[in-house]
């Protein structure tokens, strides 16, 4: 199963839409719900990232018995040094969007711990691939 | 303790999302940064803001939140409020600030 949805920077009124969508998905799929929230809280935040800093991007969901893979594409900025991107606290977020809560620079790390693999690629000035991976069945941690 | 006690209990404004009201509180979570909310926020709490703008109903929506009571007498914004009228999580307000907010609804919560 394949799900797609646009994200346009700066239009924050449509980031969690693609979360929402997957959630009720996974959800009439009975995947475990502890899975579930895991995926949610990883995609809204990726979702977020587009928006909040790329000029437009992509969501592609892939859904297989037992896994989702989730692929963002985004036309951007990208991400100089991913390392310290990664690091919880760092943002590079506008006043405007601190001001709105996000930019705590947990976004990365908070999509790290909540899914299985996650890789990220970015060339500056062009933009930034994020792949997430997750089993539907949970490891024993 | 259902959301619809607390706003018996505290007076609270209920702007929109009714439906939730017979919703069942099992705690809060207090916290004005949403990835912070995204991170540690569970099931079924109430969570207390001060935000106001739309992505607080993404939020509470994605993370199967109780209610949203926003502190210190603001309102939600108009598109909030608009998209939050075809939402089931109530969004809540109240003069009280965070602080009052939170140690009165603690009490509440652990009283019962």
């Amino acid at each position: 199963m394949q799900f797609r949805f646009e994200l346009e920077g700066g239009n924050f009124s449509k980031a969690g839409y693609a979360s929402s969508q997957i959630k009720k998905v996974l959800k009439q799929l009975s995947v475990d719900p502890r899975v579930i929230k895991r995926v949610v809280v990883a995609l809204y935040e990726a979702e977020v990232n587009v928006v909040a800093h790329a000029w437009r991007g992509t969501v592609q969901a892939d859904i297989d018995a037992d896994k989702i893979g989730l692929l963002l594409q985004d036309e951007g900025p990208g991400i100089p040094d991913i390392d310290q991107a990664m690091q919880e606290g760092y943002s590079t977020a506008s006043p405007a969007v601190r001001e709105m809560g996000f930019g705590a620079g947990m976004g990365l790390p908070n999509m790290k711990k909540n899914v299985d693999e996650l890789t990220i690629e970015s060339k500056v000035g062009k933009g930034t691939t994020v792949r997430m991976l997750t089993y539907f069945a949970m490891k024993n941690n | 303790m259902k959301v619809s006690d607390l706003v018996r209990e505290l007076g609270l404004t209920v702007f929109c999302g009714e439906a939730g009201l017979a919703v069942e509180i099992s705690g809060g979570y207090t916290s004005d940064l949403l990835s912070d909310v995204m991170g540690h926020m569970e099931e079924g709490m109430l969570w207390i803001t001060m935000q106001t703008h739309q992505n607080i109903l993404a939020v509470a929506t994605l993370k199967d939140a109780a209610a949203v009571l926003i502190v210190n007498g603001a309102v939600p914004d108009e598109e909030t409020l608009a998209k939050g009228k075809e939402e089931d999580v109530p969004l809540l307000g109240t003069t009280l600030s965070a602080f009052e907010a939170n140690g009165r609804i603690y009490q509440l919560l652990h009283k019962a």
